[in-house]
């Protein structure tokens, strides 16, 4: 029986990644809600900048858009890099007066699938090198990452695989839902006959039930083995 | 419940001050080299969080946590990086980290005009009241081993 106004605790993503540190499975579960549209008149109080092909707030932070937003879309046109699907360049379109009253949406910038794959390589060296730099004897690598807004666990296998889940700080039982993911991934990855060691999983079957533990994890707010 | 010892870095990656209290086990490289390795680590946690991070973030990075040892984290506005690490009893050092900062290190080494910033900490009193504070500390012990 739910409570009224019970928080939502959220399970953020799930990242596989194999031996040698590559990504072999991502799932986002739950995106937390972090887009602003506001109509702005001409002339702009934001002053915006070119990083890594994308347009981005630098400087005139208001109104919920933080520095380091993203432009994602202008009008309700999806914007692709720093232009617009009509192939109109973003910040000509800004530049010009005859546009405005313009309606812009800001946001965080979704990671692109090149990003994730680094960074589940970087998250693998970290662990090696945290494991390295341990000032106690037989340290094993980050188990949690702690920060203000997400909470990181991981868990490797003795095969070198690890399982990395990005929650909300508050949840818990997080480990008895990385071992389950160990699990289904034994169960429907690694018993899959065209399944090969190493390679990203496209597994259905391993889909549908990590869903499922996730969806049970989350609905608990902590992962039990009987759900 | 032990502390195993802490790094100061300047914004720079400089270590300005290193002190060991427990530790059971060497880094097997140079002191120096094991600086630049626990900088790196930190500054590339630092920019992990950020890319990852599902909505922004206020204060980032504050701990991590292996099976035999927890690294505590604190970054001053200044870019000054306080690293402590404690075995897996301790929980919330912020407000403690916070403390060296501001009733340590600011009044014996930012206030002494004998102490160039940017260069590590050759002061005997910052290390007397870093060590009588740490020693304080409700969960520091010595272990006999």
């Amino acid at each position: 029986m739910r409570q009224i106004g019970e928080i939502k605790m959220a399970i953020y993503s799930v990242y596989v990644v194999n031996r040698a540190g590559g990504l072999i499975y991502q799932l986002d579960h739950t995106s937390a809600k972090t887009e602003i549209e506001k109509t702005f008149s001409y002339p702009l109080e934001l002053v915006l900048r070119i990083v890594d092909e994308r347009v981005v707030v630098s400087f005139g932070q208001r109104d919920g858009i933080k520095v380091g937003h993203t432009l994602l879309a202008i009008n309700g046109d999806p914007v692709n890099g720093r232009s617009l699907e009509d192939g109109r360049d973003v910040l000509e379109v800004i530049a010009d007066a005859e546009n405005y009253p313009i309606a812009i949406k800001f946001g965080r910038p979704k990671l692109s699938s090149n990003e994730r794959i680094m960074l589940a390589s970087m998250f693998h060296s970290l662990y090696v090198i945290s494991s390295q730099l341990s000032p106690e004897p037989k340290s094993s690598g980050i188990e949690v990452l702690q920060t203000d807004t997400f909470k990181l666990n991981c868990y490797q296998t003795l095969t070198g695989i690890k399982f990395i889940v990005l929650t909300d700080p508050r949840q818990g039982g997080v480990d008895s839902l990385l071992k389950k993911i160990y699990e289904i991934y034994a169960d429907f990855a690694l018993k899959n006959p065209f399944y090969s060691l190493d390679m990203p999983i496209r597994c259905e079957l391993f889909d549908e039930n990590l869903k499922g533990a996730l969806e049970s994890a989350e609905r608990t707010g902590m992962y039990t083995a009987n759900v | 419940m032990t502390i195993f010892n802490i790094h100061i870095f300047d914004r720079n990656g400089t270590c300005l001050y290193y002190h060991e209290w427990n530790r059971r086990k060497q880094a097997g490289m140079s002191r120096e080299e094991e600086f630049k390795l626990m900088y790196g680590m930190i500054f590339s946690i630092k920019s992990f969080i950020a890319r990852m991070s599902p909505t922004d973030y206020k204060d980032g990075f504050t701990n991590f946590k292996t099976n035999k040892y927890k690294l505590h984290f604190y970054e001053t506005p200044s870019g000054l990086k306080f690293i402590l690490t404690t075995d897996l009893s301790v929980n919330n050092t912020r407000d403690v980290l916070q403390q060296i900062y501001s009733q340590i290190f600011v009044e014996f080494v930012v206030k002494n005009p004998l102490c160039n910033l940017g260069e590590p900490i050759s002061s005997e009193l910052f290390k007397i009241k870093l060590d009588n504070f740490v020693r304080g500390l409700p969960y520091f012990q010595i272990r006999q081993s």
